[in-house]
């Protein structure tokens, strides 16, 4: 579960003011708004990598308002999932494994688990130059994944994706949450996407955030039903 | 009234664009200029010597000293650089810390200073106290120190200005998500940043190197020109045309230029290659 306590955040003259919203464990939430809202900086500051200005932070009911990026359990994929360049997709995987010092067997059953899970096994091997753009997606969101974090922040995934890729990553993400069970923030600017996701969908417009109406029926619902 | 056309629907006249020729003529004549200008150095250089003059200078033990001592010092300096460069190019690039312009500026000052006058002030520093007082433990003006201080004074800035260009050029998110997968600041440079900047670091490298060995005016004011002690080769050009041995001086220059050329190839095969230190 995450819980924004009226989160102040300031981006040079930009201000986010007094932001609060809670998504319960395990569900989807999804936060709209224009390009220029503040939907990145409010990702950045729920990661970390932005300081607030007043309010609370909440994940699974702990306080990780003043807590460094590395200690708050949050996997994070940004717009342009900043692949690391020089290494491998196995070593994308295991990266925040190996940080974490897991045993290498270890390390390597979770990849293998999380290459097969996104339909990566096929490129292990290879490096992000050598990955289209849906697939450097899905090892972003691997390489998320893998310390089985508490909180999955994704910041437009779908964007940079084309029309049948995008599909397919719609359904991947649908899959995923539902196999790991894990709370997520999905940032976008698309109506489409937001309603085929979202159990909660947000609405961010200068600076201020709204609830979007709740949808009379999901494709989620269909889907589990 | 000159609307003539405005009443007169119909095809619009055939927009002819000129020949691209000529423009691009120009570009490579003046490009090429200074492209000619540096081969015909080296061809003058080359044509002004032969093989046996080449030999000749190698069996003098002075060059000898001399090649040994340049090549030594400026790996020396070209390490030395790269620990200074790679710190404070990545504090400029990554860290907005108060008086950053002011640092900036102030790596500038060795780039633009006449070399006699960095040499100059070398010397000088070392005749104040704290000067002194380091001369007391290890001898530095006119003695190997100095050469390598000169070289490192000027070389360091450009690996830095290298360094920073570098971190600058790299996308910061990359870290900043190894931080939120739980990376410390230190463990996001070593295993992310750093091997990222890799063609940076060879760069900075050549550039240090290549700088290093080509240094004359500090080293000749603050280390003189003492055979078999302070001797590098740019001194050694140096000596050998002050007493008329043109000869000489010429050989030992294109020892330099084949040296020079040499590491300048190797470094851009290796950075070309991609050797990555596996993570997991």
């Amino acid at each position: 579960m995450i819980r924004l306590h009226q989160l102040q955040v300031r981006a040079g003259a930009f201000q986010l003011a007094e932001i609060s919203l809670e998504i319960p464990t395990g569900q989807y939430g999804v936060l709209m708004g224009q390009t220029g809202s503040g939907k990145t900086t409010l990702l950045e500051a729920i990661c970390g990598l932005r300081r607030v200005t007043s309010g609370r932070i909440e994940l699974m009911g702990r306080d990780v308002t003043n807590l460094p990026p590395a200690d708050r359990g949050i996997g994070y994929v940004p717009q342009d999932r900043a692949l690391f360049q020089t290494m491998t997709v196995r070593e994308h995987l295991g990266f925040a494994l190996f940080i974490r010092r897991w045993e290498p067997a270890a390390i390597a059953a979770r990849v293998d688990e999380l290459a097969r899970m996104l339909g990566l096994t096929a490129l292990l091997a290879r490096k992000p130059a050598g990955l289209s753009g849906g697939e450097a997606q899905r090892v972003a969101l691997g390489r998320a994944l893998a310390s089985r974090p508490s909180l999955l922040l994704l910041d437009e995934p779908l964007s940079a994706l084309d029309e049948d890729t995008r599909e397919e990553m719609q359904n991947l993400l649908l899959s995923v949450q539902q196999q790991t069970g894990v709370t997520a923030l999905h940032v976008t600017h698309n109506r489409d996407e937001a309603a085929r996701l979202g159990d909660t969908v947000f609405q961010l417009a200068r600076g201020q955030l709204g609830q979007a109406p709740t949808r009379p029926h999901s494709p989620r619902d269909a889907a589990a039903g | 009234m000159n609307g003539a056309g405005a009443g007169q629907p119909g095809p619009a006249p055939i927009h002819r664009t000129g020949s691209d020729v000529p423009f691009l003529l120009c570009l490579g004549i003046l490009g090429s200029v200074y492209v000619v200008l540096i081969l015909a150095m080296l061809v003058a250089d080359a044509s002004f010597t032969s093989p046996a003059h080449l030999l000749q200078a190698l069996r003098s033990p002075e060059i000898r000293y001399a090649i040994k001592l340049s090549l030594i010092s400026s790996t020396i300096t070209t390490i030395l650089s790269l620990w200074v460069a790679v710190p404070l190019g990545y504090l400029m690039s990554r860290h907005p810390f108060p008086g950053r312009n002011l640092v900036d500026g102030i790596i500038d000052i060795p780039i633009v200073l006449p070399p006699l006058v960095l040499g100059l002030s070398l010397l000088i520093l070392f005749q104040t106290a704290p000067g002194h007082f380091i001369e007391r433990f290890v001898p530095v003006t006119y003695a190997i120190p100095s050469v390598i201080l000169a070289q490192f004074s000027v070389a360091c800035a450009f690996a830095v200005r290298t360094m920073r260009v570098t971190f600058d050029q790299l996308n910061p998110r990359s870290e900043q998500v190894a931080l939120t997968l739980g990376c410390n600041r230190s463990q996001a440079f070593w295993l992310v940043v750093l091997p990222e900047a890799r063609r940076g670091l060879v760069t900075a490298a050549a550039l240090a190197w290549a700088r290093s060995l080509g240094e004359f005016g500090p080293i000749l004011i603050f280390s003189g020109a003492t055979r078999m002690r302070t001797e590098v080769l740019s001194t050694t050009v140096f000596l050998e045309l002050s007493v008329g041995n043109l000869e000489a001086a010429i050989a030992v220059s294109i020892l330099m230029i084949l040296a020079a050329v040499l590491v300048l190839v190797l470094l851009r095969f290796a950075g070309s290659e991609t050797p990555v230190g596996r993570v997991v």
